[in-house]
């Protein structure tokens, strides 16, 4: 039987997918990026529709609860691309004030 | 050539003081970097006869350092020296603080409030000996004040300075610096004076920011 869980999450990543794919078609983001997301959200509906499925990659790595490796890979996936998202800042803040620097001394 | 480089934000109210009483002082080249100021900062600045450049937006201290330092540099400036906006230094100190450059025994100075008669607040006192602290953690460089706007360098070693914390952080880097480039630095009482009127100074929460960007730099750069 499937759960609603199941429904809403299966949608969410397709629609997840949809907005990964118009970027890239757009492209805003690379191949390689829209590849990384395709296959994040492609296991998602995977693991969303056979859940008994987690247990044995859980069962074999040491986590108990098949559901538990979403959220610890999900938390670990976040933290990821929080660093990431915080380089890509820092950077832009870096050219900004060379922009800035640059029409300061321009006069 | 002593260069004094001013980086200022909404300080319209001190700006033409500390300017003029530089010019007054003899020391006659004064670059004020306006960093994006919301008031007039840059007109009192020039009217008062500083070199005045400006940050179309507000980029943070750091960066208005940086900014300043690199023009001294290209006008040809052997000494330079950082000063803050709000009159809260002295300019009879200056001299005491470009020496050790004139002499040649020191490449960078760094005014200190604790060795000299400074009446420092307390909580003002609590968080600037934790960022000594800090520094002596991080950098292994025993400071008695590493946080204070007053500094010197030598032309040589201003070359080399390249600022990279906009904000806050760049008190640190540049101490960071000194050690990484090995250069010869001395510190120099120097008073400070305090206002109530000076405003947004080390909060709480700007201190834990400087304290994250540390860290940050020390991982990953």
């Amino acid at each position: 039987m499937i759960k609603v869980v199941q429904i809403v999450a299966v949608l969410f990543a397709l629609f997840a997918f949809s907005r990964a794919f118009l970027r890239w078609k757009d492209k805003e983001v690379s191949l390689g990026e829209f590849l990384f997301w395709s296959v994040t959200w492609i296991i998602l509906i995977l693991l969303s529709l056979f859940p008994e499925y987690t247990f044995l990659l859980s069962a074999r790595i040491g986590i108990q609860r098949g559901v538990d490796i979403f959220v610890y890979g999900g938390i670990t996936l976040l933290f990821y691309l929080v660093f990431r998202m915080y380089v890509r800042f820092e950077k832009m803040e870096q050219a900004l004030t060379k922009v800035v620097r640059g029409l300061a001394k321009r006069k | 050539m002593v260069w004094v480089v001013i980086a200022a934000y909404n300080e319209e109210a001190n700006i033409a003081k500390v300017v003029s009483s530089l010019l007054s002082f003899g020391y006659k080249n004064v670059i004020v970097v306006d960093d994006g100021s919301r008031d007039n900062t840059f007109k009192e600045a020039e009217n008062s006869g500083a070199i005045v450049l400006i940050h179309s937006i507000n980029r943070g201290q750091g960066a208005a350092l940086q900014t300043g330092v690199e023009h001294a540099l290209e006008q040809g400036a052997d000494i330079i020296v950082t000063f803050d906006a709000d009159g809260q230094h002295r300019i009879e100190d200056i001299k005491a603080v470009v020496a050790p450059i004139k002499e040649g025994s020191a490449d960078v100075v760094f005014g200190s409030r604790f060795l000299g008669h400074s009446k420092v607040p307390l909580l003002r006192r609590l968080l600037l000996f934790g960022s000594i602290f800090v520094v002596w953690v991080f950098y292994r460089v025993r400071m008695t004040d590493a946080h204070n706007g007053f500094r010197a360098f030598s032309r040589k070693a201003a070359i080399g300075l390249n600022i990279l914390s906009d904000r806050m952080g760049h008190a640190s880097e540049i101490v960071d610096w000194v050690k990484k480039n090995n250069l010869r630095f001395v510190e120099v009482p120097v008073v400070v004076k305090y206002s109530h009127s000076r405003k947004g100074h080390g909060s709480y929460a700007q201190a834990l920011k400087v304290l994250f960007d540390m860290l940050w730099r020390k991982l990953f750069q």
